[in-house]
């Protein structure tokens, strides 16, 4: 088993801590191999931002995503650039909000980003509404997992509405498939 | 000299020093070394740091653990050596071109940072060592090695700035006036916190030469007839085109590695 | 040991607290700051000194004089900054004095690509500062070797009085991987003078490894200065004197080539051989892997950890069957000469290049072979 994951946006989405998680649930507390990179412009906010997570039974060398199997779009400009590195059956996952237009054979137009904000009246928790989501369609991680490096990396204060963001993300898929 | 400062001294093959005949930097020391005496510090107590430079030879001479670091970096290196040995007192001995020009944004940048540790600024108002270059505080007009037809550049206060940077003691004194000088140094190293003790000397080798101000006795005798105490200025017209001596900013703040050592046991505490 | 996700800054941190680095000056930069991120966290918690200086320069100095004062100290950096520090290598040099110096590469010259990676320092770590000098160099090519690297630079540091210079890039530096963590490493403690402070020579001629020597402000009375100088630490002009202190300062590094010499390497024997290091390393390895599924002809591979010193006995030795090398690296052929002078005159050496801010890609490396 070996599956390359894109998280793709812009800066200030929280895409970057959203690697960082799924990367520790499965490396972590999955004993898979794992490695995330990410690339981002010299801006904090609104350049454009990426991570890259690979999940393997073996080792891997090459740290970054060559043929992407899931493809996690929150902006148009970043579904345009990295639709083309999905292999053929790959997945690509879409904020239906941010992104009008994606062309894949696999595809899941999420309300992401609107249900992130009816819930919690702010984007904010949207990276981790995202992790959800993406863990419901594709089964990469066991939510438990998730839970736990959530954990790991977010404020106490925060947790909770965290582990809720998770959950959204699970009903979004099964709300909207 | 008498025996105590000799005992102060590397007295092996260090000697004879390095210094031009009437230069003012052995008086600056002199009053240096008196004052670690009277204070009753021994050799062991203090760590003499400097850069480069004529003044920044002195610590080699001291027979104390000395520290000749690089152009300008003085007091980053003695920010190192007092953090590892904050019961030591560091003493920079420094230039004006050193201090103020390649180490201008060290001293600021110590200043507020206020770590303990006493500046002796030895001001000849050149760059010596390399042969009587203008450096940050050569008045505005006069002529150096590189100022041919007068310094085009305005000249630094280096007291002025210690207190804009937030050094909690600032003062002057001048070679001629070496007791006093003496007194003022011991405050400084008293002082917990940043200090800086400004020295108007002589350099009559190159910038007394350029500028025709005669010779080491003649320029002592004109820092003696210009120079005015602090309590003597009355208003600021007073000490136009004087030197103002003594203690011009003393004031409490709290010291840097008193306030680092509160962060780690609050860091340990959590 | 401890199973965790780390960066490779974060765990060259790690590596740093658990060799018993006690002091950390240093100056914000990218793609290096999380080092410095972390080290504000952790070392006041262990009574430890973290201080951020007003720049690079300021940076290395207090290093230097942290460590001359007993501490083992570190700092890190990269690209402009690491220009800056390039005097205050020079410095801790000639006046032996440990420390390690963090680069995480990125782009240059000037401000370059401060987000992107490459290894564009290799020389620039070699002879950034002037005149004759040794270095020691080393390369992680992952998260797990930022750490036993890190260890491994201040153990060579302390032993040998000498900065060394831990050459990681943007890719290694922010990437994660799952590594363990042991509970604790063999800390290197150094010796302190046996003789009397009238008889302690600080730069004694007869031993230059693992030498026991005084801390400064402690009360030898010792002089450090930056002035080539004699024995006991005071300038001299006296050519005889110059010439031992700088054959004293080459044989650290000249006498212990073996010792500073660390390499990975897989089937040698193959007609042709892949060199790389660091992150490149991994998509020439990836390359070699590739390669080989699809055929039975072996590639050679050969990763070099010790960048400097350039052990050109020893590389020569790997590569004497070799026919063709295929060098690896994301500059504009830095390493290169360096192989070509070491191979012999009829080895084809070719070289796999980028330089546009990109991690060099497998399938660039598979074209050459």
């Amino acid at each position: 088993m070996r599956k390359e994951i894109r998280l793709a946006g812009t800066g200030g989405q929280g895409l970057i801590l959203a690697g960082v998680i799924l990367a520790e649930a499965a490396g972590v507390y999955e004993g898979k191999k794992v490695i995330q990179t990410q690339s981002y412009g010299p801006e904090a906010r609104g350049g454009a931002s990426k991570t890259d997570v690979i999940i393997s039974d073996q080792e891997i060398l090459y740290p970054k995503a060559r043929n992407v199997d899931i493809l996690v779009c929150l902006s148009q400009k970043s579904c345009d650039s990295y639709l083309h590195d999905l292999v053929e059956d790959g997945v690509a996952i879409y904020d239906n909000f941010y992104v009008k237009n994606c062309a894949s054979n696999h595809c899941f137009g999420l309300p992401l980003s609107v249900k992130t904000r009816g819930k919690f009246n702010r984007e904010i928790f949207m990276n981790i509404v995202l992790l959800g989501a993406l863990s419901e369609i594709t089964k990469i991680t066991q939510l438990d997992s998730l839970k736990k490096a959530i954990q790991s990396h977010v404020p106490a204060a925060t947790l909770e509405n965290n582990l809720q963001a998770l959950d959204l993300g699970v009903e979004v898929v099964k709300s909207t498939h | 000299m008498n025996q105590e400062i000799l005992d102060r001294l590397r007295m092996d093959d260090r000697f004879p020093h390095i210094l031009c005949p009437g230069c003012g930097i052995g008086s600056a020391m002199n009053a240096m070394i008196r004052a670690i005496a009277e204070s009753g510090l021994t050799n062991d107590d203090i760590c003499i740091i400097s850069g480069i430079g004529c003044s920044s030879r002195v610590p080699g001479y001291i027979d104390a653990d000395t520290f000749h670091t690089l152009h300008g970096r003085a007091i980053p290196s003695a920010t190192g050596v007092k953090l590892a040995h904050p019961d030591k007192e560091m003493i920079i001995i420094a230039g004006d071109g050193d201090l103020l020009a390649i180490g201008g944004n060290h001293f600021i940048h110590a200043a507020r940072r206020n770590l303990d540790m006493t500046v002796i600024l030895i001001n000849n108002h050149n760059y010596g060592m390399t042969g009587g270059q203008y450096s940050p505080t050569t008045p505005q007009g006069k002529r150096a090695k590189t100022a041919p037809y007068g310094c085009v550049e305005r000249a630094f206060d280096a007291c002025e700035m210690g207190i804009g940077s937030g050094a909690v003691f600032v003062a002057r004194s001048t070679t001629y006036h070496t007791p006093h000088l003496k007194g003022l140094i011991k405050q400084a190293m008293k002082k917990n916190g940043f200090a800086l003790v400004e020295v108007i000397s002589q350099c009559p080798t190159l910038y007394g030469r350029l500028n025709r101000m005669g010779d080491a006795v003649k320029m002592l005798e004109y820092f003696k007839e210009n120079s005015i105490t602090v309590s003597q200025v009355k208003e600021p017209k007073d000490a136009e085109g004087k030197i103002v001596i003594g203690v011009l900013h003393d004031i409490e703040a709290p010291e840097y590695y008193e306030s680092y050592r509160k962060v780690c046991e609050h860091a340990q505490r959590r | 040991m401890s199973i965790q996700l780390l960066s490779g800054n974060e765990a060259c941190a790690l590596g740093a607290l658990k060799a018993g680095v006690r002091f950390f000056a240093g100056y914000p930069i990218t793609p290096s700051t999380e080092i410095a991120e972390m080290m504000s966290e952790e070392l006041p918690k262990l009574g430890g000194i973290f201080i951020q200086m007003e720049d690079e320069i300021a940076s290395i100095c207090a290093m230097v004089g942290a460590s001359a004062a007993g501490m083992k100290a570190m700092t890190a950096t990269s690209g402009p900054g690491f220009s800056l520090m390039q005097e205050g290598i020079g410095y801790a040099i000639m006046t032996e004095v440990p420390c390690v110096i963090v680069n995480v590469q990125r782009g240059g010259p000037a401000t370059g690509l401060p987000t992107k990676v490459a290894q564009a320092d290799v020389m620039a770590a070699r002879w950034g500062t002037h005149g004759d000098h040794p270095i020691v160099a080393l390369a992680p090519w992952s998260v797990m070797e930022s750490f036993t690297l890190t260890v491994k630079a201040i153990e060579i540091s302390e032993r040998l009085r000498l900065p060394v210079l831990i050459l990681s890039d943007e890719i290694i530096g922010h990437m994660r991987e799952v590594v363990s963590i042991p509970e604790s490493v063999a800390i290197h403690e150094r010796k302190k003078p046996t003789k009397s402070k009238d008889e302690y020579l600080h730069y004694h001629d007869e031993t230059n490894f693992d030498a026991p020597f005084a801390h400064f402000g402690e009360g030898f009375r010792i002089h450090i200065s930056g002035l080539t100088h004699r024995q006991d630490g005071f300038p001299t002009n006296d050519p005889k004197v110059i010439k031992w202190k700088m054959d004293r300062l080459r044989n650290k590094t000249d006498l212990n080539r073996d010792w500073l010499h660390f390499d990975e390497h897989l089937d040698l024997d193959a007609e042709t051989v892949i060199v790389s290091y660091g992150s490149s390393a991994r998509a020439a390895l990836e390359a070699k892997n590739e390669f080989e599924k699809n055929g039975s002809k072996k590639i050679g591979f050969l990763r070099l950890i010790t960048l400097w010193p350039f052990h050109y006995m020893k590389v020569a030795e790997l590569l004497q069957n070799t026919k063709r090398v295929v060098v690896v690296e994301m500059n504009q052929g830095q390493m290169t000469r360096e192989i070509a002078r070491a191979v012999r005159r009829d080895v084809q050496v070719i070289d796999v290049n980028r330089y546009d801010g990109e991690l060099i890609t497998p399938a660039e490396v598979l074209e050459k072979l």
